[in-house]
Formats: structure tokens, sequence, C-alpha cells
């Protein structure tokens, strides 16, 4: 296969870029998780179940939030799907539908000639994502030799354009270099330059920008919208920000200890809130249109105080909202009206259509 | 690197001056005056007249450590009792077969040990990992001379698979030029000689090995159990890379070195070890020549091997660390 | 022959797979002290009790010798019985029969297990206490004096412990204070090193750092603090190091440089004098060697059960 140059001439049009890469699913969609569930257990200990019951779809071009706190099973949604989980003591099943196929079933040979290429993958901390003792180029180059057949030189130039392409200053020199002469910023526009080196169908990022310092983290998601953008590549983001979610998401995902709570597109989830897990999220955001003086409310307890699933609502011990069936009958998620939510009693839907407004 | 080299040989001076001063002070703290120590039993008046005369016994203290080190700096590591012969002569002589010994111990150690080691590391917690782990345990716990003894008795008396003793049959006529046997027999051509001297070399780089071995193990066990935890690890993995290039640049390269500096370690721990091995198969090196001068008293040469062995043992380090510089690169620039 | 020794991780404990996020549903330890939950960790853990076992009953047949056996340690009432090719085995008289200079072997084996454990807990003994003052004064005072204590760990340390060991006997003289001098010395580097490493990096942790703002004295700090933290590690170090301790003081006996008296039953003095009855009587070389590696293997394998009781990242 050769390399195809759309993304590095920027001024080409998106679409089109992928094509011949590969079929979509069946109803049109890039990736589809149906269903899926990760267990982790040791020997001898409880089985702890990471995620269950996610489905969500991402269609070419769409970019996909997944929201929630640390622990909600987001980052292990994310595994599971690259299929990078650990053989041993974990257990998947659902279904990744991918071209058609599962990817759950694939061999690991097989997966491992789909990521990188087909849906690669942005990490969180630039600090330790990189390995110390392999020189930048090396660790840039070697996704494209291994996808692409190229010669050394051609791989080097390449990968030389896409420093440059990131923003990374003196991209030659910088090619000889070590992770550890980079900046954390710029680490990390190196993770997105090896990402988006082979112009993926799918990029997901986790947590792109929490590692790093507040101004710096507009730049890099400029940066990554904008050459998502570029290459037509659909986008998983993964974040506990709703920030980050706000200015580049068309549908967003709320993730609550291992489940999805809440699911719409962003206009209508930012609107008006139902769950109040995504309501409290909402609340704990400064807003700038907010009235001067008014206090954040933060979500009480913490994301350890969990009720399992099995016995009623996990986020019950926290609600505001709970009534007894929280505590003793398991939520569904259901359709309600034009999004999907899994509540007893959710937040109400009296907020009149014009005040509706975008994050 | 090169400032980073001569940095470290500046640091290696205070190190030498003061064992050259301990080894000065131990001669003196000998029972006995130290001519008589010097000399050992056969101690004459004149002899203790003359070693007085010759080593200034009777001038200050001061004086007597200037013309040690002055000894020294001029190659003079003393005479051997036993033999009259400068002691460093005999380790020019004996120490190419401590030399291949080691030599021979260790390579057995890295070639086996780092594979065990990852292998075990990729297998955690299954049988094949707690048999490898528990094997490791039982070398590092196993005396040298023992170990030693036991394959001595067992591959040489019982089995008599190979030779109990010596590093080549006498009945072999070989041309010896450098002293390395197996070197000696290959450069030669001599196939026999060389194969003999393998031969030889067999239990004895066992039974030295072993320890290292087992330490080499448990180290790149841990590291590469660490490393492959590593973030970087996954996004190697999140690029699709083979198994062969994540194992190889990504952990293997990470996890060696710790490793580098514990091979280090082990080279010096050898010398020590060398003693005990080349005693139980007569193997006719340094080890054995300070076993004998051990038994004799004969401190000339305790004192010539202990700081010969202290200068091996630095420069095998400073091997190392510039080793280590050169896999990372983090190093290198501090 | 030092045995520097990895953190391994146990192949018993296994390691923790499970990936990022799921601390959901774990138990909470919080409740219990450092030292509580290292207890708790080192009871279910095998590699302790195996570990323990071996070093309880090596301690045990130590202290209790001589209601083992109805002979004396050293006796040679039996050297009639004994020609260079031929050493009488085990019998009804002697469980595991003579040795070549005619003792009944299994007096011997007791009485040298006696003679590994004194050898072993005083020359570590002293090794502890001389390398924990060394390290805590170059430690906790720094500037000349860190730097004169540092400089002559690192000249201690350019030498292999066992020919330092060696050097130090042949000062001392061939008897039981010498040997066991010499191998307590040859521990100190490792003491020293260790104890200052450790009071280095806990001055620059925060609770120091909080101590000081309050106020308090640096000794204080020093005693109250940071001393109470490096208890832990030292307490494994000195475990691991009985283990080398033993097989050094039967590599000394190896070189010619233990125990004179011949009465004084030592394994590795048994070791050497069984080299040439090799081909008789195996069992004479067998049993101490043996008895010394199992021996040294108890405490290792309790020392490094320790460390990873102690250490902070296997608990969760």
């Amino acid at each position: 296969m050769t390399v195809t140059s759309e993304f590095l001439d920027s001024s080409a049009a998106p679409a089109g870029v992928h094509q011949g890469r590969g079929n979509l699913n069946g109803d049109g969609t890039l990736l589809s998780v149906r269903d899926l569930a990760v267990t982790f257990g040791v020997r001898g200990q409880r089985e702890a179940r990471a995620v269950d019951e996610v489905s969500f779809d991402i269609r070419p071009g769409e970019h996909i939030g997944l929201v929630g706190e640390s622990g909600s099973g987001k980052s292990v949604t994310s595994l599971a799907i690259m299929g990078l989980l650990p053989d041993r003591g974990v257990k998947t099943s659902g279904e990744v539908r991918y071209d058609n196929e599962n990817l759950l079933t694939w061999s690991s040979r097989r997966m491992s000639s789909l990521r990188g290429r087909d849906i690669a993958m942005v990490f969180q901390d630039p600090m330790t994502s990189l390995n110390p003792v392999v020189p930048i180029g090396t660790q840039v180059t070697e996704i494209l030799r291994r996808h692409f057949e190229l010669s050394k030189g051609d791989a080097l130039a390449r990968a030389g354009e896409l420093l440059q392409k990131v923003g990374i200053p003196d991209p030659k020199r910088r090619l000889k270099e070590y992770p550890h002469q980079l900046s954390g910023g710029m680490r990390q526009r190196m993770l997105i330059a090896m990402a988006l080196a082979c112009e993926p169908r799918l990029l997901i990022a986790d947590e792109p920008t929490t590692a790093l310092d507040v101004t710096i983290q507009a730049q890099i998601l400029e940066l990554l919208k904008e050459l998502v953008a570029d290459t037509g590549a659909a986008l998983l983001m993964i974040t506990h920000d709703l920030g980050v979610v706000a200015g580049l998401c068309d549908k967003v995902n709320v993730m609550y200890s291992g489940r999805i709570v809440e699911s719409a597109t962003r206009r209508v989830l930012f609107g008006n809130p139902r769950h109040p897990y995504t309501g409290g999220l909402l609340e704990s955001v400064p807003r700038l249109d907010s009235p001067r003086g008014a206090p954040l409310t933060p979500i009480p307890g913490s994301p350890t105080n969990v009720l399992p699933w099995t016995h009623g609502c996990a986020f019950a011990p926290r609600c505001r909202n709970a009534v007894d069936d929280c505590r003793r009958v398991t939520p569904a998620l259901r359709p309600d009206g034009d999004r999907e939510l899994r509540c007893h009693n959710p937040l109400s839907d009296d907020l009149p259509d014009d005040q509706r407004t975008d994050a | 690197m090169l400032r980073f080299v001569l940095r470290r040989l500046a640091l290696l001076v205070p190190v030498l001056v003061g064992l050259s001063i301990l080894l000065f002070a131990w001669v003196r703290a000998l029972p006995g005056d130290p001519a008589r120590a010097l000399l050992g039993q056969r101690a004459t008046p004149e002899g203790i007249a003359r070693v007085n005369e010759l080593y200034g016994f009777n001038e200050p203290v001061l004086q007597q450590y200037l013309l040690y080190v002055k000894a020294l700096l001029n190659g003079d590591f003393g005479r051997s009792i036993q033999t009259g012969q400068p002691v460093l002569e005999s380790f020019f002589e004996k120490f190419p077969a401590t030399v291949e010994l080691g030599m021979s111990a260790l390579l057995l150690a890295i070639v086996v040990g780092v594979p065990l080691g990852y292998y075990a590391a990729r297998h955690q917690g299954r049988f094949i990992d707690t048999a490898i782990v528990s094997g490791s345990l039982l070398g590092v716990v196993t005396p040298v001379f023992f170990l030693a003894i036991l394959l001595k008795l067992v591959f040489a008396q019982w089995l008599g698979w190979l030779p109990t003793s010596f590093r080549q049959d006498a009945r072999i006529d070989a041309t010896h030029i450098t002293n390395f046997y197996v070197l000696d027999g290959l450069m030669t051509q001599e196939w026999d000689a060389a194969w003999n001297a393998m031969v030889h070399l067999a239990l004895p780089a066992i039974a030295l090995g072993t320890i290292p071995l087992a330490i080499i193990v448990r180290i790149t066990r841990a590291s590469v159990a660490e490393v492959m935890h590593e973030d970087y690890v996954r996004t190697a993995e999140s690029k699709g890379l083979s198994p062969a290039v994540i194992s190889r640049r990504h952990i293997l390269r990470n996890a060696l070195l710790p490793v580098t500096t514990t091979i280090g370690l082990q080279a010096g721990l050898l010398f020590a070890g060398a003693v005990l091995t080349e005693t139980v198969f007569a193997f006719n090196g340094v080890g054995q020549y300070l076993f004998s001068a051990i038994s004799q008293r004969d401190y000339p040469v305790l004192q010539g091997y202990i700081l010969f062995i202290a200068l091996i043992y630095a420069l095998i380090n400073l091997a190392v660390d510039v080793g280590y510089g050169i896999i990372d690169p983090r190093v290198r620039v501090s | 022959m030092t045995i520097p020794l990895p953190p391994a991780q146990g192949p018993f404990t296994g390691n923790d797979p499970s990936g990022p996020e799921t601390g959901a549903y774990e138990e909470d330890e919080r409740g219990l002290s450092l030292w509580r939950g290292a207890w708790r960790r080192l009871r279910r853990n095998p590699t302790a009790i195996v570990g323990a076992l071996i070093v309880l009953a090596f301690v045990v047949v130590a202290i209790i010798a001589p209601w083992l056996t109805p002979y004396e340690p050293g006796s040679t009432q039996w050297s009639g019985e004994v020609s260079p090719t031929s050493v009488p085995g085990p019998s009804p008289d002697h469980l595991l029969g003579l040795d070549r200079f005619g003792s009944d072997l299994y007096t011997q084996m007791l009485f040298g297990a006696r003679q590994s454990l004194v050898y072993g807990v005083v020359s570590t003994a002293l090794g502890l206490s001389v390398g924990t003052l060394l390290g805590v004064l170059a430690g906790g005072l720094g500037g000349w004096v860190d730097t004169v204590i540092m400089r002559a760990v690192d000249i201690m340390l350019s030498i292999p412990s066992l020919l330092l060991a060696v050097s130090i006997a042949a000062v001392l003289g061939q008897n039981a204070y010498s040997i066991m001098i010499a191998i307590g010395v040859a521990q100190v580097p490792i003491f020293a090193r260790l104890l200052r490493g450790s009071m280095l990096s806990q001055n620059k942790g925060d609770y120091v750092l909080a101590a000081t703002a309050l106020g308090i004295r640096r000794r204080r700090i020093i005693i109250g603090h940071v001393l109470p933290n490096s208890v832990g590690p030292t307490i494994v170090q000195a475990t691991l190091n009985l283990a080398t301790a033993i097989i050094e003081v039967a590599a000394l006996s190896f070189l010619g440089l233990g125990e004179s008296d011949p009465a004084v039953a030592e394994w590795g003095r048994m070791l050497v004098a069984a080299q040439d009855r090799f081909e008789a009587a195996p069992r004479l070389a067998l049993l101490p060697g043996f008895a010394i590696a199992v021996t040294a293997l108890g405490f290792t394998l309790l020392g490094e059960a320790m460390r990873e009781a102690l250490d902070p990242r296997t608990r969760r």
C-alpha cells in the first residue's frame, strides 16, 4: 500500500482519504460497540466488572465523546476496542463491529496490523508514553515502516514532514533527539504525529490534555481538531472534562461506574442534562455566563462510593434525586425523547426550548 | 563521553589512594613486625634486615608510605614469600586463565540468564515462572565451593563425562602464545588443544557462573516485569508493532539497564568466586595462586592481589557505566 | 560474596493484572497500620512461611543440639573404625555414620548448626550496628562527615567482601572472634549505604519538611521520624545478610582461615575435610553442603517475603 498524500497537502479535501481502506459496517457506521463488558478477575479475589452494557456507534468523520470520572471505565472501553487489555485475568464480551466483523474475535496478530493503521490512539501522559531510550525519529518511523512498505530514508523524510505538521520546530534535528529533550507539550505533539502517521480512520484520544499545562491544553486540542478535520478521521474523545467535549464532539456518552448513564447529542446534553450525574458534572464546571458570585456545586462523595449496578443505581449514594427504587432496582438505559437515559428519577425536562443553549 | 570517562577516572583516584593506605596499614597490623610478616616463617635476621632496608621499615611512617606508593607506581607489587617471584609477574602469567574462566562464566550467566528472566517475566505467575524463580533462588544460596564440589563429584567422578581438574590434559602438547588456552588453540589451529581446553573449562565455568546467572535471572525478571507495564510499551502496542519489535526495542532495551549494572557488579565478584572455584578444580589461575598464598600466609601476594582486583573491578564498572550511557541517552546528557 | 537480590515480586503473590481504573470494589486497607498490614501480608505468603519454617527449624536445632545427641561434638572416639578407603555409613548407633576423623556425623551436623547460628548472628549484629551508626552519621550530619564515611565505604566496596573478610581474618589470627569480626566488618558498607540512602531520601519527604516547619529540632526529627521509617528495610537487609554471613563463614573455613580448633564442628570445614573422601563417602560433603544451602535459602526466602510485605508498591 502506498501512502496517500492528502494529509500532507492540507488544502486537499478531507473526504475520500480513506476510500479503499476497508468498508463501513452494513448500517453505515465505522465502528459499532454493542453490549461491551469487561471483567477483571484476580485469582482468589472477587471479580470486578469495569465496563458493562456499553453500546455506541461512530460514523465516519464523526466526533464522539466518552465522559466520566476516573474509574468510570472509559479508558478500559478504549483499550478493549484497541485489543490492548491483558490476556490474563480479563474477560471481554459483547461486540466491537468494524468492517462488518467483530474485532473482539480477531487474533492478536490481525489486531496488530489494524492498530496504528486503521485505529490509532493518543494516550494521556506524554511524559511516560514515549520510550526514553529510543530516538524520536525511530519512534515515528517504526509505525510508518510497520504499516507501509517504506525505505528507511523515505520513512525519515515523511516523519520529518509529520513533525512539521504537528508544529514541532526544526524537525530534522528533533528526529535525532530523545524524548527527554522535549517539553510535555512537544511530546504530546509527537504522540499525535505518530497516531496520525498512517492516517487512521478512527483516532481514539484518551485524556490527551490532562497531563499538560493549562496554557498548552488549548493548543493541543486545537491541533487535534485541525488534524482530524484534515484527515477526515473519526474521533473518540475520552475525557473527564466536559469543556473539552463541548467544543469538539457531535455526540456525548456519559459513563458512571462502568455503564453509560446518558447519551445524547452535544446540543441536547448540554442544553438539558437529565441524568443527575450529568447535571452535577455541568454544575461543577465554571461558566462565563453564570451570574457573578454564583457558587459552583460539586457532586458530593467520591467515585469510590458506589452501589454495585446489580443492586440498584451505582450513583444513588451520591445522588440528590435518589428515591427508594434507586437503591433496589437496577435502572435500564432507555430511550427518552432525543436521548438515552439510565435513571429512575431524572432531572426535570422543564426548560423551555429557547433557553437551551450550547455550553 | 570522554569527559564522562575522565571524570569517572578522577573519582577513582581517592578510592585507590585510600585503598593503598589501608593495605599499607594492613601489613603493619599483621601479627609480628612487618618484615617478619612479609617474609613468613623462613625469616632470618639477615632477611629481615634486608626487607627493612628495602621497604624502609626503619624510616618514619610517612616516608614508608611514600616508598610503598612509589614502588606501586613503578609496578612493584612486592615479591612472593614462597617463590620469590614478583607478584605482578605471577599475576600476568596466571591472569589469562582466570579471565578465560571468568568470561566463560559471565557469558554463560548472560546468555542463559537474560532469556530465562525475560521468559519468566512474560509468563508471570504461571508454573514455568515459579520454576525459574525457585531455581534462581537455589542458585543464589548454593555456596560456590559446594556447587563446584558437587559438579566435580557428579559429572567428573561418577559420570566421568568431564575432566576433574587442570586447564588442559598433560598429554596434549599445545603451543601457548597468549595463555588463553582456548584462544591459543584456535590461533594455532590446534583444534584438539582448543577443544580440550574448553572441556576443562565447562565445569568450573558452570560452578562460577551459577550465582551471577541466578542473579541476572532475577534482575531481568523484575526489570522486564516492571517495564512491560510502562506506558510507552502500550504506545508501541497501539502502533501495531510486531511482538518482536516491541520486545526488543521497547521492553528489552529499557529492561537491560539495571541488568547491565548488575553484570558489572558480578564481574567483580567473580574474582572472589574464582579463588574458590579454581581451587576445587586445580585450575591454574590467579584464584588458585591466591588460595595457596592465603594458606601459606604469603601476605605480599594477598596485598598485591587485592589492589590488582580493586583496580580491575573499578575499570570494569567504568566500562559498564560507559555502556550504560550508550544505552540510556538520559545519562549521557547529565 | 554479597548477594544483592533484586526487589523481585515473588512468584506466589502474582502481579496485579487489573488494568487501569478498577478501584471500585477493592477492599479498604487504610485502617491498618504499616506494620500490621505487613504482618498480615507476610502471614498469607507461602514464601514467608516456608522461609520462616526453615529458619525456625535451624534455630531450634542450634539451641537444643546437646539434647538431640548422646555424644560430645568433636569426639574422635571411633577413629579406629575409619580408614582412608572406608568410612562407616549410617547405623543404629550413628544415624548418619561417622566422619573421616571418627566423629559421629549426626552430632557434628547438629553442632555445626549451632556454630553457624552464632557466627551468623554475631557478625551480622556487628555489621548492622556499626553500619547503621555510620550511615546515620553520614546521612544525618552531611558535610565532611558524610564525605569521609562514604569514601571509606567506597574503598571497602572496591574489594569483593570475601577478600575483605580474608584480609581482616589474616590480621586478627585464627579464632572464632576473628571470623565474626571479619565477616561483620565486611557487612558494614552494606548497612551504612542503606541507612544513609534511606535517610537522604526521607530528608526530602513531606513529613520531614512539615516537622521542620513546625520547628521540631533536627535530632528529634531523625530519631522520631526518619529512623523508624528505615527500620523495615534494615531488618530485611539483616535477614538477607544472615544468609550471606553463613555462606561466608563456610567459605573462610574452606580457605583455611576458619576456626582452628578441630573439636569445633563447622559445616564449611566439614565440607573441606570431606573432599579427599569423596569416592568413599560422598555424604560427608553433601550433608554439610546442603545444610549451608538450605539454611541460607531459609533466611533468603524470609527476607524476600518481608521486603515484599513492607514494599508499599505491593500494597493495594
